[in-house]
């Protein structure tokens, strides 16, 4: 019996590391009950989303402060965005928001420029002024046609 | 003429021996309820069949994290983008080499052996006597092997990519220079829940697939010595196919 005893010990131990691995995976990489499990929700319409999903991140001063919920039509002409704010963070009420890329191919992602008023936003509120994503081939093309018409 | 007709008669087979197959999966798993219940032989299954792989899954895990992160630096470094090597061997490993590189030699390891030792049973006439004793083999010897294979590949693949992530880390950061705090931030900024629930599905498929057709082919080798080294090497030559296959059905759905 003593003989089987060990092989349900190591057995256990196999089990356990295994479980734990999953877990680690889950909990480190996954993100689970990391940012977006908890805080409040902002709204912010854009002219043009310009590449920004669900998911993407949402930055103050260079710092991950929430994510995007959901990127939505609004009135057949706008994006409508709603970002999940991590617990804690204020943002004042005269703050912007713009679309950014980080680095020069990487992905796009909502950053929050802080604002100057003593009073914050609270969950709901609406980004009073925001900047479109900057469309390179708009650039390209505008470039392109100033220089014909010299 | 003949050869459509041997066609014809080869395709029928296959596809007898699927439903035979397929009967034989749920008949097995439909014991899962029956009693007396198999427990002491489940642990033992899983010690023989997650254990014993043990070894084997923490070296393939190793090189593999170890070589992706060299090809990927030397690739990555031509763009200049060598800051994504981390989130490159994570989601390699999560989504794609962990399972399937860890179901590859769990067949090579434990599958081979399930085919090969109840072919040997069936030789020498275990079953029977097993029967004699009122003990149901299917219960007590497929039912235990097709259960542990479906537990013990998931772990054994979270191990697989645990030893993998670290193994790359290494090299990355430690040999070929990459910023660390880089490395670590960009791999779990990248590395979604989805993508690993990918890893873990994919595993628990294969171990179930590994499991029914290791016993399955043993059940219906042929009782002589020859059709078991057969059945053996149909067993794993089929598990490694089908892996593949069903690998790449379940990235479809997940991407």
């Amino acid at each position: 019996m003593s003989g089987y005893k060990k092989i349900e010990m190591v057995v256990g131990i196999f089990v356990l590391i295994g479980v734990m691995s999953i877990a680690w995976l889950a909990i480190e990489l996954g993100g689970v009950g990391g940012l977006g499990s908890n805080g409040y929700k902002l709204v912010a319409v854009f002219d043009d989303a310009g590449g920004v999903r669900k998911g993407s991140d949402v930055m103050l001063a260079g710092v991950p402060i929430g994510q995007v919920v959901s990127v939505t039509l609004k009135d057949n002409e706008e994006a409508e965005m709603v970002f999940n704010i991590k617990e804690g963070v204020l943002i004042a009420s005269d703050a912007t928001v713009s679309i950014r890329t980080k680095g020069l191919i990487g992905e796009k992602f909502v950053r929050v420029n802080q604002g100057s008023e003593e009073d914050y936003l609270a969950e709901g509120d609406e980004f009073e002024d925001t900047e479109s994503a900057i469309n390179i081939e708009d650039l390209i093309s505008k470039y392109i046609f100033s220089g014909e018409t010299k | 003429m003949n050869i459509i007709g041997q066609l014809g008669r080869n395709v029928m087979q296959s596809i007898a021996k699927l439903g035979d197959a397929t009967l034989f999966a749920l008949a097995t798993l439909r014991l899962f309820f029956a009693k007396p219940w198999q427990g002491k032989h489940f642990v033992m299954q899983m010690y023989a069949v997650g254990v014993g792989s043990l070894i084997i899954i923490v070296i393939t895990g190793a090189f593999t994290g170890m070589v992706l992160a060299l090809q990927g630096y030397h690739m990555l470094v031509k763009v200049g983008t060598e800051a994504l090597l981390g989130p490159w061997v994570a989601l390699s490993l999560i989504r794609e080499l962990g399972p399937v590189l860890a179901a590859l030699m769990f067949v090579g390891r434990a599958g081979s052996s399930i085919t090969a030792e109840i072919g040997i049973m069936r030789v020498t006439e275990q079953m029977d006597a097993l029967e004699m004793m009122a003990v149901n083999p299917q219960a007590r010897v497929m039912l235990t092997r097709i259960i542990a294979c479906a537990i013990s590949l998931p772990l054994l693949v979270a191990i697989f990519d645990m030893v993998g992530l670290f193994a790359g880390y290494l090299i990355g950061v430690e040999m070929l220079g990459v910023n660390g705090g880089v490395y670590i931030g960009e791999t779990i900024d990248k590395v979604g829940m989805i993508d690993i629930q990918a890893g873990i599905t994919k595993s628990i498929y294969f171990g179930l697939l590994v499991g029914i057709i290791c016993t399955y082919m043993g059940q219906r080798a042929t009782a002589t010595t020859e059709g078991v080294a057969k059945a053996t090497t149909r067993a794993v030559m089929l598990c490694s196919v089908m892996v593949l296959i069903l690998d790449y059905i379940i990235t479809s759905f997940y991407l």
